[in-house]
């Protein structure tokens, strides 16, 4: 499959908006949840290092 | 040699293991997701009646069979641990949710953005996309169910009955959604129906699939990780954990 | 085991009768709702004949909704749910019955009052028995399906809406169905499969909802 041009890559056949808009969606919530999940992990460990009680 | 099957259902030895494991789950997720994108861009052809807005495939069926995976992983984990009375089972179960529920929202909303160029709408009530609505809110219920308790062993108890119950209801839904569809629509065409496949297309969509499989993994376990932190604050290892990784 | 049974309904109804205005408001409940659509899709009969079946079984599935609270709460509150924990009859058994004593009362009055309901919507005659029917099987499965999640969010913050949550993608089959058999009915196809196929919804939820709600009890209350 050879686009021929970058253009036509990212113009996707006239598509370009629903493409890239699944895609980015796809990419932006995987960021998120990874994003997420490291602020968690940094708020629990300074929980456990201060001594406090924190949840659950 | 007489295998230990409980050796690892301590979460102060199974979080070590867990780390490790997600290290390499999240390097195989990235390399099976750069090669399944590759597959789908540059190597399968443009489809005859759909143009290049086919190329939404290998992001929306992948996540759609996730979505549907993952609940019946974490109904297994939320089972096990409701039989067994083992904590990190419970603890899987919960650390899976928010994953699959981020799958089954991204396969509604590829789903969305799929069927507006080809069928003309934002939203289509065909029989798969009408399930994964409904598994949404069973995601959500899960989760929700689980914020509202305040004891963990009653949330993971509480939450492995609902799931359960979810579970063996989805076919349920899944086949009266589909009755109810094709009754309403009567000839017209579904998202269920994809182009007909060139076999790079379905390399494709396995191979992301597979990508999305390993990424889930390594999710679920960095997450469990965090909720074994959080609900073994009181021993020793997580203290030491946390003081160690200053 | 069935003295005591009969003993769990008995209660639970005199407690009904004595707190009527429980009952009612769910039958009022129903009837508002499903005079609110009109109101708020325009009086065209055509319209409304369409939308009846869809719009009485979704205003029955809230209204019976509303009343799931009611099933464990107050014996919660009271201490009597301890004892039925502890009581000698299976408590699969005790919760089944609680949910036949609360389907007499919450289900039951929206199965006898729906026809009238259904007129108001110019819903053929001949079609009124299949779409009675439909309510009549499945008012019970969503009692039986309700009670697993009354049970699980039961003394929780917030039960009501969480219950809601809860429940309503399980209730998805039974309002398909059984709004499609009315439907069947209304466009001469006979609803007679829709009407099996909730049959067989309701014994499956008999068969398995009281155990479900039950180990959910127990979880609730330790």
């Amino acid at each position: 499959m050879s686009w021929g041009s970058w253009d036509n890559f990212l113009a996707m056949g006239g598509y370009a908006f629903y493409v890239w808009g699944s895609y980015l969606a796809a990419l932006g919530l995987v960021i998120a949840e990874i994003a997420l999940l490291a602020l968690r992990k940094r708020s629990v460990l300074g929980r456990l290092r201060a001594g406090r009680p924190g949840n659950r | 040699m007489r295998v230990n099957w409980f050796k690892y259902s301590s979460p102060q030895t199974f979080f070590p293991l867990a780390g490790k494991l997600a290290f390499w789950f999240g390097a195989l997720a990235f390399l099976a997701c750069a090669a399944g994108l590759y597959i789908g861009f540059f190597r399968a052809p443009t489809d005859a009646q759909q143009g290049e807005a086919y190329r939404i495939i290998f992001i929306h069926v992948p996540a759609a069979w996730m979505s549907m995976f993952l609940y019946i992983v974490m109904a297994f984990w939320a089972g096990l641990g409701l039989a067994f009375n083992t904590r990190l089972s419970g603890m899987m179960a919960s650390a899976l949710a928010p994953t699959g529920a981020l799958f089954t929202f991204l396969a509604l909303w590829t789903g969305s953005l799929w069927g507006k160029p080809t069928w003309g709408t934002w939203w289509v009530w065909d029989a798969r996309l009408t399930s994964e609505l409904i598994l949404l809110f069973l995601y959500f219920g899960f989760m929700a169910l689980q914020a509202a308790i305040d004891d963990p062993r009653r949330a993971d108890k509480a939450g492995a009955v609902l799931a359960l119950v979810g579970v063996v209801n989805i076919p349920i839904i899944y086949f009266s959604v589909k009755w109810w569809n094709t009754l309403h629509q009567g000839a017209s065409v579904s998202l269920t129906r994809a182009p007909t496949m060139a076999a790079t297309m379905l390399a494709g969509m396995i191979v992301m699939a597979l990508g999305f499989w390993f990424y889930s993994i390594a999710l679920a376990l960095m997450r469990a990780r965090c909720i074994m932190l959080e609900r073994e604050r009181a021993s020793e290892w997580a203290v030491e954990y946390a003081r160690g990784s200053a | 085991m069935m003295a005591a049974l009969r003993c769990v309904i008995h209660r639970d109804l005199l407690l009904a009768v004595r707190r009527s205005s429980d009952v009612l408001t769910v039958l009022l409940f129903f009837v508002i709702v499903a005079s609110l659509f009109p109101l708020g899709v325009g009086p065209d009969p055509a319209l409304l004949r369409a939308i009846a079946p869809g719009v009485i079984w979704v205003a029955a599935l809230l209204a019976s909704m509303l009343a799931l609270n009611r099933m464990f709460a107050s014996d919660h509150a009271d201490g009597t749910l301890e004892q039925m924990l502890l009581g000698a009859t299976p408590l699969g058994m005790t919760v089944a019955a609680k949910v036949l004593a609360h389907w007499l009362v919450s289900g039951l009055p929206l199965v006898l009052i729906s026809p009238v309901l259904a007129l108001q919507f110019d819903f053929p005659q001949e079609s009124l028995w299949t779409l009675t029917l439909s309510l009549a099987l499945g008012t019970p499965a969503l009692s039986l399906i309700g009670a697993i999640g009354a049970a699980l969010t039961l003394g929780l913050r917030g039960a009501g809406a969480l219950l809601s949550l809860l429940v309503l993608p399980l209730y998805a089959p039974v309002l398909i169905i059984g709004a499609g058999a009315a439907e069947a009915a209304v466009s001469g196809l006979g609803g007679q499969a829709q009407l099996l196929l909730l049959g067989a919804l309701l014994v499956f939820a008999g068969a398995f909802a009281p155990w479900a709600a039950a180990v959910a009890l127990r979880i609730s209350s330790e």
